[in-house]
């Protein structure tokens, strides 16, 4: 089946993305989107998406079951919301790539911005590049792959997101911790990389997770609330 | 919300079209600001000679009048081009000395701008419509500063819009917002340094121009400003030859810079990038938090 070519210099945003909403499957292929916002934003059918060129801000955000495939840069908040289906991006995404993200597989071939998966609620984001700082900031659940470098405070305020990381991390955010890489660990990366068609070995990754000490009161909390009066 | 952009040509080639390129990034940018807006652009000047932006918001002014004051002030001749309510004087006297003379005696102008190479226009309005009043896209340059408004701290008039200058050749637009700015305004006009707003916008400004005016390099000056700044900010400044860009160490206002062996040009959106010649191939990349990067047509 061939494509469907929308082309952003002839139609409106609003005729692009009504398009895929209305579609329930088949192939698209976008031109000229010249960093436009929110393209192929809420698609929520079996349908696969090229988007040739830079996007703007909130590119295929709350995407559900199909695929987006972004031949270029995005700006902030590349596929944020995601709740299932694929996301990929050659280039670099800017800012809150993937944050609040629920499911589904975000991949970023080259470097992601500060707060890569800011709140990821169970989205798998494998970045073949950098991330920025505070990357998975608040991660509930999902796993963050990351093959090149991490910036400051990773991980900061985790709850239970597992982070993999093959370069340097300049440093670690609150309560987030180097963990051990264990089989079933090493199973997640294995499949994570396959699924994002990125070379690399399990072996070089280092697991981050929380400590889980900032989500629950400690017994000495409590001690200390109950001599004040009463734990309220 | 606000929109900044900044085109720094590093070759000769783009030059006849700086403005051109710099009302369509700027146009680009209408739905970020839609209050005002306001550019500066830089030339390479005329050896010895100062220019001067004025504004004369709302009300018609006597230009000769306050040029032939001036003349005996400065002891030099002043000369005037006038385009609607701005004007620029030039003069090979000390422009420094003049702005100051103006702001304390002609207290219906604004000094926009003072410097060997800068220009700076800006109003209150559709950015596309204020762009056309002053006619950008005919200038030429080396490089421009740009700013679409979407007025927060101040209200929407003439002299709350951005760029903001008060050193010489020294001017910068901002997105986002400064916490300590009456603190650091108390501090520098003990320095010397002079406003003629209450914009927090300006007090940045001004603490640039008093550490360049102290002997920093531009680098070393933005070094000190990310310990003193307190707030949100993504910043676009020019200098005499040269152009710098900064983020708060937080980042959460958007930039994005593009680099080509003949240009710099930065936006808080992609869009504005989207139409530049060679823009297929320039290297692309969101500048990191509290980093300092800064070219210069001089090194």
């Amino acid at each position: 089946m061939t494509a469907t070519t929308l082309d952003l210099s002839t139609s409106t945003l609003r005729e692009v993305n009504g398009t895929l909403h209305a579609a329930t499957d088949g192939s698209f292929t976008i031109t000229h989107p010249r960093g436009a916002h929110a393209l192929a934003a809420g698609i929520d059918a079996p349908i696969d998406v090229e988007i040739d060129g830079p996007v703007g801000y909130y590119c295929a955000g709350m995407h559900k079951t199909g695929t987006v495939l972004v031949k270029g840069n995005a700006s902030t908040g590349l596929a944020e919301n995601i709740m299932s289906g694929t996301v990929r991006i050659t280039g670099n995404a800017m800012m809150s790539a993937g944050a609040t993200g629920c499911g589904g597989l975000l991949v970023i071939e080259g470097n992601a911005g500060a707060r890569c998966g800011i709140s990821m609620k169970g989205v798998d984001i494998v970045v073949g590049g950098n991330v920025g700082h505070m990357s998975a900031f608040m991660g509930q659940a999902g796993n963050l792959v990351v093959l090149g470098d991490a910036a400051e405070d990773l991980g900061d305020s985790l709850y239970e997101v597992d982070i993999f990381v093959r370069g340097s991390v300049a440093s670690l955010g609150s309560d987030c911790v180097e963990k051990e890489m264990r089989p079933e660990h090493v199973d997640t990366l294995t499949r994570l990389l396959a699924a994002a068609e990125m070379d690399a070995d399990p072996a070089d990754f280092t697991r981050y997770g929380s400590a889980r000490e900032l989500y629950n009161f400690h017994v000495d909390d409590i001690d200390a609330e109950l001599a004040a009066g009463g734990a309220s | 919300m606000c929109g900044i952009v900044g085109l720094f040509l590093k070759t000769e080639r783009y030059r006849p079209d700086l403005g051109r390129l710099t009302a369509a990034m700027l146009h680009e940018m209408r739905s970020r600001g839609p209050d005002s807006a306001g550019f500066a652009v830089y030339d390479e000047g005329t050896p010895g000679e100062t220019r001067l932006t004025l504004l004369s918001e709302g009300a018609e002014h006597d230009w000769a009048a306050t040029a032939a004051a001036l003349e005996s002030v400065l002891d030099a001749e002043v000369a005037v081009r006038r385009t609607l309510d701005h004007a620029v004087f030039s003069t090979a006297g000390d422009g420094r000395r003049a702005r100051q003379w103006i702001i304390d005696n002609v207290p219906d102008l604004d000094v926009l701008s003072h410097g060997r190479q800068i220009e700076l226009y800006k109003a209150v309005g559709d950015p596309d419509l204020v762009a056309e009043r002053y006619d950008l896209a005919s200038r030429t340059g080396t490089h421009a500063i740009g700013h679409t408004r979407m007025a927060t701290e101040s209200a929407i008039t003439t002299n709350g819009s951005h760029p903001f200058a008060t050193g010489a050749d020294t001017c910068l637009v901002h997105n986002g917002s400064f916490s300590n700015h009456n603190q650091l305004r108390r501090q520098l006009r003990r320095a010397g340094e002079s406003f003629q707003t209450e914009n927090d916008t300006e007090v940045a400004a001004g603490y640039l121009s008093w550490r360049l005016r102290e002997g920093d390099t531009i680098d070393e000056a933005l070094m000190a400003a990310l310990e003193d700044l307190d707030g949100f900010y993504t910043l676009a400044i020019g200098i005499e030859s040269g152009f710098a860009i900064l983020r708060d160490p937080i980042a959460c206002k958007p930039a994005l810079v593009a680099e080509t062996d003949d240009w710099v040009a930065m936006s808080s959106e992609y869009r504005s990038l989207a139409g530049l010649p060679g823009i297929e191939d320039a290297e692309l990349f969101e500048p990191e938090p509290g980093r300092i990067y800064s070219w210069s047509l001089a090194a």
